[in-house]
């Protein structure tokens, strides 16, 4: 285990159903199936994949709300994977949550206050009750609200400012590594992008580092530093943000990337994009899971299990049988080609949100 | 299918959801209109289908023109042997908007039968042909499952097939792929546009990913409060954005080239629809309003085929910001 680790899953597997005795007929569904990383201090990892690709059930599993059917979960070192009582108390101080929905993950007969001093009477239970109050407010403060929301209930606030309540919640116990499911996908664009800021100034400040778990690739492009790539429980290919972004080389993340719509109109890449859906986790085909719509697969590919393997640099793994092989598809930028009048007028919008004075030319004749 | 001037408000709120919108689509066209959520565009696009509960729906004006048919809305709606039929529509949860207790094939045959009379051989063989055009392989078993059978991008496909089963002349898709993965969504954009230039229909498509719109559309109209603030050509506005609001939601937008910089934010948000400030509806959260702005910009010309509402547009003939 390398010194700059603070959480490693190694050969982690989760198959639900499978205790199931009689009278129980349900298939076995192989959600996470052998998964191996590690998350370095301070950095922003970000797991990404479609639906049912098992990212939800990995994030669970690294903050041990679910016990692996085989594998460990190291957090600095210690096997948490099997931690109860107070070492697990312990865990939950040092690891939070932060959950997709910010309107069904706030208990909304509780306050503010209480929902903020709610892990703090559990962390910090020393702390007096005006100790506390002080707490909440200067937790409100860091996530851009304001003190006086803390006697009101969750129902009064919008979706962005609930995920801000969420995430001052997740900030209480003073946690080390916080875990994210999904935490914009519900908010709208312009409210997005505020909690995608505060995520960043939160991670850089108090040197925090971040599991996000995402489908939106311009999110995590945006907000990673590095990217695993999942399909039906697998990782195929996990790097750097912007090498797995610029040069995929797995066939699904290079099928994935060329889905994104592209702010450049239609594009000609469709070639690339897969067809057919993700088969059933509880009947994954052998071999190569992805190999039922690889355009690449080949006899080797339906027998044999890829491993994750460095390709070039050790950062940049990828599991694939032929990745070398692969003719590279480099992904067209998807940054929008501007007139020098709409670059100018972007630069102006920029510079009066970030505080710039706003002066209204008035020889103009106003309309 | 044109929309001139629609307004529309909920009994007992003190302001209109959809505030003198107009749109207009050619055949063969696609339009998209873009907002954020409440921001009225599927309010609309149920106005234009006349499925707005009537007893607390007041519609204060409009007008819509669907073929030679023309329609007064304050009085009257699209008639149902329309619905389904001239007009169709595909609605963003394919998971709620097929019937859980009925047949694939049922459903489909229903629509077809309802509005052309035929005989329900007939009707299957059609279904079944529809079901082979949106790319559903196996469609004479498909006819006989139920919707919980189906995966979420199939049920979309079935929901097309359904909505196309009576070659309409405009179809209305309320956010067909927000629920989809994206490549999934990749598909069914794909098979929307075929489907588009082999039918000729028109398309009204309502979303909120400004990636899709760039995708698929024609022209676009974005909205914010009930009101459309920008429209034109996609181009024209991508590339040119005009309206404090357009150029934000763009900014906004995460993953556009601009890898480790903060992004840009609309402050704020969405005024709730009991205190909507007066004028234009965006001022309250704009860097740029001044009192000039409590007067409602009209949408006026900018380019040939791009239209605004902002006073202050274009922005830096009339404003400078200093640090």
């Amino acid at each position: 285990m390398m010194p700059d680790t603070i959480l490693e899953a190694i050969d982690v597997t989760k198959h639900f159903g499978k205790d199931a005795g009689w009278p129980s007929r349900a298939p076995v569904v192989q959600a996470v199936d052998g998964v191996s990383l590690q998350v370095r201090r301070g950095e922003t990892l970000a797991i990404v994949g479609e639906s049912g690709c098992g990212k939800s059930t990995l994030a669970r599993l690294l903050m041990r709300l679910l016990t692996p059917t085989s594998g460990e979960v190291l957090f600095d070192g210690r096997q948490i994977s099997k931690s109860r009582g107070d070492e697990l108390r312990a865990l939950r101080r040092d690891m939070q949550f932060i959950f997709q929905d910010p309107f069904s993950s706030l208990n909304p007969r509780m306050t503010v206050a209480r929902l903020v001093g709610e892990p703090l009477e559990i962390h910090a239970p020393d702390l007096s009750a005006s100790d506390r109050r002080a707490k909440v407010a200067e937790l409100l403060q860091q996530v851009g609200l304001r003190r006086e929301h803390a006697d009101r209930y969750p129902h009064e606030f919008s979706g962005g400012q609930r995920q801000r309540i969420g995430i001052a919640r997740a900030l209480a116990s003073g946690p080390r590594l916080i875990i994210g499911d999904e935490p914009v996908s519900a908010l709208d664009v312009s409210v997005q992008a505020q909690v995608i800021n505060l995520l960043g100034d939160l991670s850089r400040d108090l040197g925090l580092t971040l599991v996000i778990i995402a489908h939106d690739l311009g999110v995590i492009r945006h907000m990673s530093d590095r990217v695993a790539v999942m399909y039906l429980g697998r990782i195929v290919e996990i790097g750097k943000t912007e090498d797995v972004f610029s040069d995929p080389k797995h066939p699904y993340t290079q099928a994935l990337l060329a889905a994104i719509p592209s702010m450049n109109g239609p594009t000609a890449d469709h070639a690339a994009t897969v067809h057919g859906e993700m088969p059933s986790p509880s009947d994954p085909p052998p071999g190569c899971r992805f190999h039922t719509r690889c355009p690449h697969a080949q006899d080797l590919c339906k027998i044999q299990t890829p491993h994750l393997s460095a390709a070039q640099e050790t950062s940049h793994q990828v599991a694939c049988h032929f990745a070398d092989a692969l003719q590279r598809r480099i992904p067209p930028s998807n940054a929008t080609q501007k007139s020098k009048t709409a670059e100018a007028r972007f630069a102006l919008y920029r510079a009066a949100t970030e505080g710039g004075t706003i002066a209204h030319n008035t020889q103009q004749d106003q309309p | 299918m044109t929309l001139t001037d629609l307004a529309l408000r909920f009994r007992g709120q003190p302001a209109d959801v959809v505030d003198r919108v107009s749109l207009a689509v050619k055949s063969g066209e696609v339009l998209c209109v873009v907002g954020e959520s409440g921001c009225g565009k599927s309010v609309t696009a149920m106005a234009l289908m006349g499925l707005l509960p009537q007893q607390n729906t007041v519609i204060s004006s409009g007008h819509l023109t669907v073929g030679h048919t023309d329609l007064d809305l304050t009085r009257e709606s699209l008639p149902p042997s329309a619905r389904g039929n001239r007009v169709a529509m595909i609605f963003q949860e394919p998971m709620t908007s097929l019937n859980p207790a009925f047949r694939i094939g049922n459903q489909i045959c229903e629509t077809i039968i309802r509005h052309t009379g035929t005989n329900s051989a007939n009707a299957r063989a059609h279904a079944k042909e529809m079901l082979q055009r949106v790319g559903i392989a196996n469609p004479s078993q498909r006819l006989r499952e139920y919707p919980h059978q189906l995966s979420g991008g199939m049920r979309q496909r079935v929901m097309i097939a359904m909505a196309l089963a009576n070659n309409p002349q405009v179809l209305i898709a309320d956010e067909p792929t927000t629920a989809l993965d994206v490549t999934i969504q990749a598909q069914i954009l794909d098979l929307i546009r075929d489907l588009r230039d082999e039918t000729g229909m028109s398309t009204i498509m309502i979303t909120h990913d400004l990636g899709v719109v760039a995708e698929i559309a024609d022209r676009v109209a974005v909205m914010y409060a009930g009101q459309v603030v920008e429209q034109g050509a996609v181009r024209d506005v991508f590339d040119n954005p005009q309206h404090p609001y357009t150029i934000g939601l763009m900014s906004a937008m995460p993953g556009l080239g601009l890898e480790g910089k903060r992004l840009a934010i609309i402050p704020g948000t969405v005024p709730t629809i009991s205190n909507m400030p007066k004028g234009c509806r965006f001022r309250t959260r704009c860097a740029f309003a001044t009192s000039t702005c409590q007067e409602r910009p009209k949408l006026r010309k900018i380019a040939p085929h791009h239209d605004t509402a902002c006073h202050f547009a274009p922005l830096e003939a009339h404003i400078e910001v200093s640090q």
